[in-house]
């Protein structure tokens, strides 16, 4: 197991180097982050003491190299625009979306796995049809649409929630949370339905899937040969066995949450890090956005990684497989 | 892309929303904005570009400061003399910081000194000091500012540097207090009519009301900003009731938004001026295939160019008539221009052809149209129905429309025989958008900067370099308008037209506009 653990994070120092060179080497290509920051008056002079303040006048594997210099102490430069440490604005800034995503995810998992075995019971019921082509919509209608809609009517319609930003936080530590207030929950709750509608649609489905290929088992049909009540062999005998493929779904899909929510956090002008990466690849704020995916690649093998060791949890079979 | 996309179909969806109208209009004594660009530091001598100006203005002032049209008005300094290079300043009397200390000449020397000391400055405000020699406080109530020649914008200038408190703002740095420290509010006094009290980036700022403020007292208890980089957003938002007052709702819902009777929207031209950049340098101009020769360099050419552009109907059905057709570089009555050029040339397809035949292309000829794409408003549907129109007269047009960097590296290295670009006049005259856009580029005086098609004419260029030393305002702005009747009789540049800056608010609300399309928040008043 530590073996596997140490393999994953070597692997992913590689993946970070490698994914660093290429965003340097494209925002280089992109253009100069100096005529998106400087004044359109100044001056070539003032252009050139800019540049040499942030470093740009070096060749760019001279600043490739001391940002990797500086990246292994852990100082991941400072922003281009605000002049703060990158890594921290995106640290600042990563509450708001995690908050977000958690809450989405928990919505799409508690609503999507009870739905999903009821059609998985049933195939032909009405009310499973019902299921099945209300997830195909939740998964064909786009984001900004649906988030549109939502602050359509539920804000500018009916007026019982914020349109847009984060409410009242709770600050705990540096972390402010919106989870913690009634205002809070207002504002977070269309967000995180916009984002919720897509991912319950897909778990809804992988768990009907596996719900239709347990269902046929002989371990559910000895279950149910026992005499155990339907409650006891769908809650323990057959929950256990398809929660493999939704947990390894829904670990991937948070994942995709947390990074790439930007879609969704600019609808809702949600402060949160998705946000901050859209503004800096327009500034051609390098620092922050190479701190931005070095992270992102960081937490997306992290919770492979988790997915992976849950696995072993859940499954005693991968467990026995490991120790052969 | 995608997101480009995103922002198209959202708009549409805001479109719907409008439909539904308005829902709420509560009277709050705060006054919440919904902006478009969020500021990227709090050090009101970080970043010299509108976001950051805009709300120092609000906790801030200058010796001077402007008004809606951008001319200078008394602001801490209560009047000046002038003496060949040298300036003196008499300080209004009485005036506090919102710590409650008098401000003292001192405060404008520190200021003045700490601008070329703020470290990693992506824009510094050395740029608005680049007239003056030295500062010197006289006295506590005198400051005298040598300048290093006869400097006629140096008030404008001035307005543009916001006063920081010596005693706030002195630190261990050299500068002082780090920008760093500013941002979290440490050091970060003014004299302004509000004040700050917090900043969390992304999300909201949050000013309130100075009590020693000098001036008029406020509307406001409290001024909140929030973020809110998407249009779409920010119409719902409006039409939700979270905010009071949004920049730049989206051309598409103009309409719909003034028929609103829940809001009121504001319209005020701009000195930004949108033109077309030619390429009058290179002897094969890179996008121009097929020709061996720059037919930019003709000038009959150009002035078929400039015929073909139907500016009314660019105004009218590409940018919903939030823009005004321009005949010069600067709207009318701005100091430098003169009525007799604000007759808009009428399009007049047959001319342009009779020219360009004239000029010996009685084909026409293929040619590029750069255009940035999300940098102006509808920069590349603009830069799409210029093409269509110069295609009718035989200049088969193709628009290169690219994202803004993308845009100005091209355009930085010539890459672009016309181009579609913007220039604000931050100074509101016309020496501002003549030395930027058109003088002859010359690094060592620092002028021609922006001057991307390489138009030169000596004439011009002396007329311009005299106006800059020239104290005595008349005749400095006969100079100017002499200058700028040069340049667009030449056909060097092409104005296509001026942009509206709009704001929509609830309609219990008025803002006046203001030239420079800055959102000063603390001019926005409950409606009469």
């Amino acid at each position: 197991m530590l073996a596997t653990i140490i393999r994953r994070l070597l692997q992913t120092v590689v993946v970070m180097v490698v994914m660093s060179a290429l965003v340097f080497a494209g925002i280089y290509l992109v253009g100069d982050p100096i005529s998106m920051l400087a004044s359109p008056e100044a001056t070539e002079a003032q252009r050139e003491a800019i540049r040499q303040s942030l470093g740009l006048d070096l060749p760019l594997w001279q600043q490739y190299l001391i940002f990797m210099g500086q990246a292994v102490q852990g100082d991941f430069g400072n922003s281009f625009l605000t002049g703060e440490p990158a890594m921290r604005l995106i640290l600042q800034r990563m509450p708001a979306t995690l908050e977000l995503a958690s809450v989405a995810m928990l919505l799409s998992v508690l609503v999507g796995v009870p739905l999903g075995i009821l059609a998985g019971l049933k195939p032909k019921a009405p009310r499973s049809r019902a299921i099945m082509t209300g997830s195909v919509l939740g998964f064909s209608l786009p984001n900004f649409w649906v988030g549109m809609m939502l602050i359509m009517v539920f804000a500018v319609m009916l007026g019982w929630l914020p349109a847009s930003g984060r409410g009242d936080t709770v600050q705990l530590g540096p972390i402010g949370l919106s989870v913690l207030t009634l205002d809070g929950w207002a504002s977070l709750l269309l967000p995180a339905l916009t984002i919720a509608l897509a991912k319950c649609s897909l778990i809804i489905r992988v768990t009907r899937a596996a719900t239709r290929e347990s269902l046929p088992m002989d371990y559910i049909k000895f279950a149910r040969a026992k005499g155990l009540s339907e409650k006891r062999v769908l809650g323990v005998h057959l929950l256990k066995n398809i929660l493999i493929p939704v947990v390894t779904v829904a670990g991937l899909e948070y994942g995709q949450v947390i990074a790439f929510a930007v879609v969704t956090e600019t609808v809702f002008s949600w402060p949160g890090m998705g946000k901050l990466l859209i503004d800096s690849i327009i500034n051609l704020d390098r620092p922050v956005v190479v701190a931005y995916l070095m992270l992102v690649v960081f937490l997306l093998v992290m919770l492979n990684l988790v997915v992976d060791i849950l696995y072993t949890v859940l499954d005693p079979r991968v467990r026995l497989e490991a120790r052969q | 892309m995608a997101f480009q996309f995103t922002r198209a179909l959202a708009c549409g969806a805001a479109a719907v929303a409008l439909a539904f109208g308005a829902a709420g209009a509560a009277q709050a004594r705060d006054l919440i904005v919904g902006l478009k660009t969020e500021p990227s530091s709090m050090d009101p001598q970080y970043h010299a570009l509108t976001p950051n100006i805009q709300i120092s203005n609000t906790m801030f002032d200058g010796l001077v400061n402007t008004d809606a049209k951008l001319n200078p008005q008394p602001a801490l300094a209560e009047s000046w003399t002038v003496d060949g290079n040298v300036w003196t300043f008499k300080l209004r009397p009485g005036v506090k910081f919102s710590d409650g200390s008098p401000v003292t000449a001192e405060d404008i020397v520190f200021t003045y000194a700490r601008a070329p000391k703020v470290p990693n400055s992506p824009s510094p405000f050395t740029l608005y000091l680049s007239a003056v020699e030295k500062t010197e406080a006289v006295d506590p109530q005198t400051v005298r500012i040598t300048t290093k020649g006869p400097a006629p914008l140096l008030l404008v200038n001035l307005a543009q540097m916001p006063i920081m408190s010596k005693k706030a703002a002195s630190g261990a740095a050299p500068e002082g207090k780090t920008t760093t420290e500013l941002n979290s509010g440490d050091g970060l006094v003014g004299t302004g009519p509000y004040k700050f009290v917090s900043w969390k980036r992304g999300a909201e700022l949050v000013l309130a009301r100075n009590d020693h403020y000098w001036g008029k007292k406020p509307a406001w208890d409290r001024i909140v900003y929030r973020p809110m980089t998407n249009a779409a957003s920010r119409v719902a938002a409006l039409l939700a009731g979270d905010v009071d007052m949004i920049e730049d709702p989206p051309t598409d819902d103009l309409a719909r938004l003034k028929q609103n009777k829940k809001l009121f929207v504001e319209e005020t031209p701009s000195a930004r001026v949108v033109y077309i950049g030619l390429d009058q340098y290179a002897d094969k101009s890179p996008g121009i295939p097929g020709l061996d020769k720059n037919p930019l360099k003709d000038k009959r050419v150009r002035e078929a160019l400039s015929l073909a552009i139907d500016r009314e109907a660019i105004v009218q059905r590409v940018m919903g008539g939030a823009a005004q057709a321009a005949a010069n570089l600067l709207p009318y009555p701005m100091f430098g221009t003169s009525k007799e050029r604000t007759a808009i040339p009428k399009a007049n397809v047959e001319k342009a052809k009779a020219l360009l035949k004239e000029a010996g292309y009685p084909d026409g000829f293929a040619i590029t149209l750069g255009s940035p794409s999300g940098r102006y408003i509808n920069d590349a549907k603009v830069a799409q129905a210029i093409a269509s129109m110069w295609t009718r007269i035989g200049v088969k047009t193709s628009v290169d429309a690219l994202a803004p960097p993308v845009f100005f590296k091209g355009r930085d290295s010539y890459q672009f025989s016309a181009y579609l670009a913007g220039w604000a006049a931050s100074t509101g005259e016309m020496s501002n958008p003549l030395n930027s856009l058109v003088v002859t580029p010359d690094p060592k005086r620092g002028v021609g900067t922006t001057n991307r098609g390489r138009y030169s004419n000596p004439e011009m260029d002396k007329l311009v370099a005299q106006a800059g030393t020239t104290m005595d305002d008349k005749a400095r702005s006969e100079l100017l308008q002499k200058a700028s009747g040069l340049v667009i009789d030449d056909y060097g540049i092409l104005p296509v037209h001026f942009e509206l800056s709009v704001w929509a608010m609830k309609s219990d609300l008025r803002y006046e506009g203001r030239a420079d399309q800055t959102t000063q928040a603390q001019n926005a008043v409950p409606a009469p």
